[in-house]
């Protein structure tokens, strides 16, 4: 419940934005997965430039990958667990900052080599749309903000997982409470908001391909055959198959050949 | 024995002149799209040289295809799925555009509308990706007819592994033209290298095709095949490929790139296989045996239990009789003249190449005119223009054999038949010595010389009573998207906005606008205008009663 002392700003932001945000992250998934699966892709520019991609791409995404990581454990695990497993909060901080440090950097890094990247080569700025400029500057603004943020609590002076953490897990079990957030640093409050915005630009945007992990690649068998008619897998690996192999063609055989008509038969 | 039919080619290198007719009918139909403007699905390449792109046989650089591991079991060069997925943020093999091509085309506009001045304008070559003029130092064809080969050539990888030197000398230079389209393997390696699954081959010919709504911008395929027949469409971020032309192929009509050759020297049939055996065949220890193993999964459609096997996995009957027809079974298998491309990347490919002959260097041109002396032929073949050992290293994993066997074949059926030609006493000798019977010799005669429509394309048509859905497939290879239109939906938002070479007269001359600027500029039609007066000289009677109708 939302408590009577907390302003209509602080509301909107901490009780409403979010949800809002959610829905339309979520909502735009569907209706994008439903309606454009062309669109859906990395767009790659590497054929257009390899030699900054290499490291830049490389470095972001593995930067990228981390921090979510450690969001993942500094919101949904709760301090009392760490401390149950004898993890004391002085330990925690230092690993959450040398992490936070350590993976900020490298998004830093990486972003900033991409950006200059696109600029600076006519052939990758010639395939950036208006869309992904947009996506660029969010991404670009909850990037700085996170990283500031980290630096800013250096001194463990934010307690963010005595507010921001359980402020978030509030959010998922659909009970909000914006008092969490009123006390703490103004660079964790506008960092907090501003990345709504970055989820909800998401499914409309290049952002998509974070969607398309493609999980099952290494137990697919290597050679992928696919019948006109859609449903039945194949059978061996190297597209061979049992005796018994159902087929989806009928056999049309000389002997009948009113068997199967059609006008287009004949060879 | 698991039988699955698949459309195959076979080129006959003998034939061919270099005309590029093939390439640019095709890259009409397909690829004169932006974001496709440096894709050629068929190009032809002189040879020795380094291709398109450039070097790509050499997988050593781009780690294409497959190889066996230390313990002799098939795997991409390039790593299998978990390598791949550890390098998806960056593919280390894949070439750059500048290996391809910056596409060009050149600032017409410049020529008609440039100020009056002392210098003739000049039309710059104007990048079609970017925009910007370019200085042109690679192209398509950029070493055609060995240009530059003391530059080029002597870089090609396929003198790697042979004796032979790069022929600089004028009298002993040699080339051979190779056209070369999508191999649609039996074993691809792009299909293994798709991490998404949108790559397959399709169950009812084995055209290998990318499903344009699966594929997600990874380019494993593109680096994957070690042919380089995958492109990436940097416009839609999608990969594309030749197709086969399979909507021309459904309907029982050859490729463009067939239909339009000059020389006539495609053959279009389909084949059996036995997909059961396919990673076994593909697995043969030594390089050199991959043809033969690639051979004995070609099934004999006539052979009773072959047959039988292949009604029952579905394989309708009118495409069993066309594979009893078919000429890539015939010159592939049964006269073993025609050979596959690189058969030592373990991809099965089943485009198939007849090699050329050329002429002979120090015995003299007696051997086919007069017959020739019986005891020099063999030798005579070793001592043609174009080596043996090179010709080995592009269609015979570097075996020397294969080559020799089908070009002592094609000398026998120029000798055989010119005896017939010319009322000679006709010689079966000349037959059995190359190891076949009089009538096959005749029989290839008809498919390789005479070459009728209907003996080089036995083309099969699909069955579309048992496949209703063509429709709802419609668009999935991918040309509704010509020139970065906006698809439905979301892809108004993400379809890139790029700066257009052609200052979109292109776009409104297809749309019948009438715009002010550039050598697209278009009148509004005259109404008078017949394209018939052009044609003939008409009768005014027959003018003036049309007159009447309208």
């Amino acid at each position: 419940m939302i408590a009577l002392a907390t302003s209509t700003l602080s509301v909107a932001a901490y009780s409403i934005l979010p949800y809002v945000a959610l829905s339309i992250g979520i909502g735009g998934l569907i209706w994008r997965r439903k309606t454009d699966r062309f669109g859906w892709t990395a767009r790659s520019t590497e054929l257009l430039e390899n030699k900054v991609l290499r490291f830049a791409s490389v470095l972001f995404h593995l930067g990228v990958l981390a921090a979510i990581g450690g969001h993942v454990l500094g919101i949904l695990i709760p301090q009392s667990f760490t401390e149950a497993v004898g993890l004391s909060d002085e330990a925690y901080h230092v690993l959450a900052v040398v992490g936070g440090i350590t993976a900020g950097a490298a998004v830093v890094i990486g972003f900033a080599a991409l950006m200059y990247r696109r600029i600076k080569f006519p052939r990758v700025r010639v395939t950036t749309t208006r869309m992904d400029v947009v996506t660029f500057v969010v991404l670009g603004v909850a990037i700085a903000s996170g990283m500031l943020a980290t630096l800013i609590n250096i001194p463990d002076s934010v307690h963010y997982r005595e507010s921001v953490a359980p402020y978030f897990r509030q959010i998922f079990v659909l009970n909000p409470d914006p008092e969490l957030m009123e006390g703490v640093n103004w660079i964790f409050q506008f960092h907090v908001t501003f990345v709504w915005f970055l989820y909800a630009l998401w499914p409309f945007s290049r952002l998509i391909h974070a969607f398309t992990v493609p999980v099952g690649y290494p137990l697919r068998s290597p050679i992928v055959y696919r019948p006109r008619k859609a449903g039945r897998p194949q059978t061996g690996k190297f597209g061979g198959g049992s005796p018994d192999y159902s087929p989806s063609i009928p056999a049309v055989t000389k002997a009948t050949p009113e068997g199967s008509g059609g006008p287009d038969q004949g060879s | 024995m698991k039988v699955r039919a698949q459309m195959g080619m076979v080129m006959n290198l003998d034939k061919c002149i270099g005309c590029h007719t093939c390439s640019v009918t095709c890259k009409n139909v397909w690829t004169n799209r932006r974001g496709t403007e440096y894709v050629w699905f068929n190009n032809v390449e002189t040879k020795p040289g380094r291709g398109y792109p450039v070097d790509y046989e050499d997988q050593a650089k781009w780690k294409g295809g497959w190889e066996l591991d230390r313990r002799g079991k098939l795997k991409l060069k390039a790593g299998g799925p978990l390598r791949k997925l550890a390098s998806i943020f960056y593919n280390p093999d894949l070439p750059e555009l500048d290996a391809y091509y910056d596409p060009w085309t050149y600032d017409y506009d410049k020529l008609i509308s440039s100020p009056a001045s002392d210098q003739q304008p000049v039309a710059r070559p104007k990048s079609q990706v970017t925009g910007d003029s370019l200085d042109l130092n690679w192209g398509p064809n950029w070493e055609d007819d060995l240009a530059g080969s003391a530059e080029h050539a002597v870089h090609d990888p396929n003198f790697r592994n042979i004796q032979e030197e790069v022929r600089q000398g004028f009298e002993e230079t040699f080339m051979v033209y190779l056209p070369r389209i999508c191999e649609h393997c039996v074993n691809p390696a792009c299909v293994a290298s798709c991490p998404s699954g949108a790559m397959y081959k399709r169950e009812e010919d084995g055209i290998v095709l990318v499903d344009q709504e699966a594929c997600r911008s990874w380019r494993f395929c593109v680096s994957g095949c070690p042919y380089k027949k995958v492109y990436f469409n940097w416009n839609t971020g999608k990969a594309e490929k030749c197709n086969f032309c399979f909507p021309r192929i459904e309907a029982g009509m050859p490729t463009v790139c067939s239909e339009t050759c000059v020389g006539r020297l495609r053959h279009l049939g389909v084949v059996l296989i036995d997909t059961d055996r396919v990673e076994a065949a593909a697995s043969v220890a030594d390089d050199k045996d991959l043809l033969d193993a690639q051979l004995d999964l070609m099934l004999d459609p006539d052979d009773p239990e072959v047959r039988e096997q292949a009604l029952r996995d579905g394989i309708p009957a009118d495409w069993l009789d066309a594979a009893s027809n078919s000429p890539v079974y015939a010159m592939a298998k049964k006269w073993r003249i025609a050979l596959p491309l690189h058969p030592e990347y373990r991809t099965l490919p089943m485009v198939w190449y007849v090699p050329p002959l050329s002429p002979i260097e120090s015995v003299g041109a007696e051997l086919i005119r007069d017959g020739g002396d019986e005891e020099n032929i063999f030798a005579a073949i070793d001592q043609m223009r174009i080596p043996i050992g090179y010709l080995a290293s592009i269609l015979a994993a570097g075996d020397p054999e294969p080559v020799r066997l089908s070009l002592e074949r094609l000398v026998a059926m120029r000798r055989y038949m010119r005896d017939v030609n010319l009322g000679n006493e006709v010689r079966p000798s000349i037959a059995t010595e190359a190891g076949m019977e009089p009538h096959e010799l005749e029989e290839m005669f008809r498919m390789v010389a005479i070459g009728d429509y209907d003996d080089r394309y036995v083309i099969p048509r699909r069955h579309g009573e048992v496949s209703p859905d063509a429709f709802t497939a419609q668009g999935s290879c991918g040309i509704d998207f010509a020139n970065g239109a906006p698809v439905p939906g979301v892809g108004a938002m993400t379809g890139v906005d790029a700066p257009d070479p052609y200052g979109g007269a292109l776009a409104s001359a297809s749309s019948g606008e009438v715009t002010e600027r550039g050598a697209l500029a278009q009148e509004a039609p005259d109404p008078e205008f017949d394209i018939r007066d052009l044609l003939v000289k008409r009768h005014p009677a027959e003018t003036a009663g049309e007159g009447d109708h309208a």
